[in-house]
C-alpha cells in the first residue's frame, strides 16, 4: 500500500527556479503554480482560468512549456523551472519582453507572463513562424484584451530581432 | 481549485506501477496529466493514489518492429509528431496531432493516456481505429493485446482492467498505396471535436480494397462507420463513390445532439468531413 496522505501530509520538493535551487514542503496535491506563487513568492506566474485553458500560468519545466496549474509540484521535483522573473538580465528585457513592450502586445497584462513564455518556446521550435503558425502555437494562451493582433506583431518583431542576432534557438533557454 | 488529497507514487517500473494499482482500487495512472489533473481539480476524479509514470523513459520510445511501429505509451504528441519513422510511414499523425488541444497539451499529453482516458471528443482515438492499432497492456494477470476495435466501450470507458497499464501502441505498417487522413470540425471556443473523421483507404490503383472510417466527437466513443466502409470497399474512388459513402456515414450510429450542435448537423458535417479527408489524403 502507498502511505496515506492523512498520515504523511507533506513531501519535500526541490527545484531549480531561474537558476536558484529552492526547496519547500508540499502536499502531493499542491499545484506547481501555487508552489511557485505561494511558497516561493514568485507571483509573476499568474492563475487565470485554473482549468488548464488560458495559459496565464505557463512556465518552462526542463525546457518545455507547461501550464503550471496542470502539474503537481511533486512532478517537478528535481526539475529546472523557468518563470517570467528569470528572463531579464542585468535590467535588460529579454528580446521577447522588449518586443511585447514596443508593439504593445498587451493591455491589462494578466496573460502576458504566460504569453511571453509560450512565445519564447514557439520561437525556439520555429525561429521564422508564419502568422498562422504563431496563432496556432499560441492557442493555449488566452488574451481577453488585445484581440491578439499586437501579440502576433510582438512575436514577429521578436523573431526578426532574434534572427538578426542569431540567437533564436538559445536566447531563452 | 484544489484536488482532494491523494498519495503520490512515482513508479520505478511498469511492474511497480501494476502492483500499486492492484493493491489500491482507488489508484489512477498519471501520464501527461492534461486530462486527469483538470478533472481532479473539478473533483470529477478523486483518486486516492496517483501512480506517476513520468520517470519511466522506457515507455517513451518509438521504433519499427516486425509487427509494426511501436509507440511507447508515454510518448508525447510532440515526440510522435517529430519522429522520422512516424513522418515517413504515418504522415496522418503529424497532421492529426496539430488538431490536439494546444501546444502545452501536445508537449505533455500522451497518445497512450488519451486512449486510456477515452474522451468521446478526443482526436486520436478515431485515428487509432482507422489505422487498425493495437495496445499492448500489462496487468497483474499478465500481458495481452487489445485491438482498437475492442478498446473503447463507452464515454470515458475502456476494456482495460483497473490494474492494467498500456505500455505500447502498435500500428501495422501500411500497405503500399494506402492513404490516411483526419479532420475535425471543432467547437470554436473549446476546440473539442463536434465531429472528427479519420480514414484509412488501402488502394489498388483507384480501387479501394479496404476502407476504415472512424468518427469521434459526435458519439459516446470513437466509432467506426460500417456503412461508409462498405460503400467504399471495392469501389473505384470516384466523386460519386465518395459522395455515396458520405451520405451513409452515420447510418446505424447513434449521433449525439446537444446545445452546441444538433444530431442532424453533426451527421451532415461527418459526411462533409469524409469527403474533405479523402480529397486531402489523395493529394
Amino acid at each position: 500500500m502507498v502511505a496515506s496522505t492523512e498520515n504523511d501530509l507533506t513531501t519535500r520538493v526541490t527545484v531549480t527556479v531561474n537558476g536558484v535551487e529552492r526547496s519547500a514542503d508540499v502536499e502531493p496535491r499542491t499545484l506547481l503554480v501555487h508552489f511557485l506563487r505561494d511558497q516561493l513568492g514568485l507571483t509573476g506566474t499568474h492563475v487565470g482560468c485554473d482549468t488548464s485553458q488560458c495559459g496565464a500560468c505557463v512556465v518552462k519545466v526542463d525546457g518545455v512549456t507547461a501550464k503550471s496549474c496542470t502539474m503537481f509540484a511533486v512532478q517537478a521535483d528535481g526539475a529546472t523551472v523557468e518563470t517570467i522573473e528569470g528572463l531579464a538580465t542585468d535590467g535588460e528585457f529579454h528580446p521577447v519582453q522588449q518586443a511585447f513592450w514596443e508593439k504593445h502586445g498587451l493591455q491589462c497584462g494578466y496573460c502576458t507572463p504566460g504569453m511571453i513564455m509560450s512565445s519564447i518556446a514557439l520561437l525556439e521550435r520555429n525561429p521564422n513562424p508564419t502568422e498562422a503558425e504563431i496563432r496556432h502555437e499560441l492557442e493555449g494562451n488566452f488574451c481577453r484584451c488585445t484581440g491578439y493582433q499586437n501579440i502576433v506583431r510582438s512575436v514577429q518583431l521578436a523573431a526578426e530581432r532574434l534572427g538578426q542576432s542569431g540567437q533564436a534557438g538559445e536566447s531563452a533557454s | 481549485m484544489i484536488p482532494t488529497s491523494f498519495a503520490y507514487h512515482q513508479a520505478t517500473s511498469v511492474a511497480d506501477a501494476v502492483q500499486i494499482l492492484a493493491e489500491n482500487p482507488d489508484a489512477k495512472i498519471l501520464a501527461g496529466g492534461y486530462s486527469l489533473i483538470p478533472a481532479m481539480k473539478l473533483r470529477l476524479a478523486q483518486p486516492g493514489v496517483l501512480v506517476d509514470l513520468g520517470k519511466l523513459d522506457d515507455l517513451r520510445g518509438i521504433s519499427r518492429q516486425a509487427d509494426g511501429v511501436h509507440i511507447g505509451a508515454m510518448a508525447t504528441y510532440d515526440a510522435i509528431r517529430d519522429d522520422p519513422t512516424i513522418q515517413e510511414l504515418f504522415p496522418v499523425l503529424p497532421s492529426a496531432i496539430g488538431y490536439v488541444g494546444d501546444q502545452q497539451v501536445r508537449a505533455h499529453g500522451t497518445w497512450g493516456g488519451s486512449l486510456a482516458h477515452a474522451d468521446p471528443a478526443a482526436d486520436l482515438t478515431a485515428v487509432f481505429l482507422a489505422l487498425e492499432g493495437t495496445v499492448h497492456v500489462v496487468g497483474a494477470a499478465g500481458e495481452r493485446d487489445i485491438a482498437a476495435d475492442d478498446l473503447f466501450i463507452d464515454l470515458w470507458t475502456t476494456s482495460l482492467e483497473p490494474d492494467e497499464i498500456i505500455t505500447d501502441l502498435v500500428l501495422p505498417i501500411p500497405a503500399a498505396g494506402s492513404v490516411a487522413g483526419y479532420k475535425k470540425y471543432g467547437h470554436p471556443a473549446s476546440g473539442y471535436a463536434l465531429v472528427g473523421v479519420a480514414v484509412r483507404l488501402d488502394l489498388d490503383g483507384e480501387t479501394v480494397t479496404n476502407a476504415r472510417v472512424a468518427i469521434t466527437g459526435a458519439t459516446s466513443k470513437a466509432t467506426r462507420s460500417a456503412a461508409a466502409e462498405a460503400a467504399l470497399t471495392g469501389a473505384a474512388l470516384t466523386d460519386e463513390a465518395i459522395a455515396a459513402a458520405a451520405s451513409v456515414i452515420t447510418d446505424g450510429i447513434e449521433i449525439n445532439g446537444d446545445a452546441f450542435a444538433s444530431e442532424e448537423y453533426r451527421a451532415h458535417i461527418a459526411g462533409v468531413l469524409l469527403k474533405q479527408v479523402i480529397a486531402a489524403a489523395r493529394g
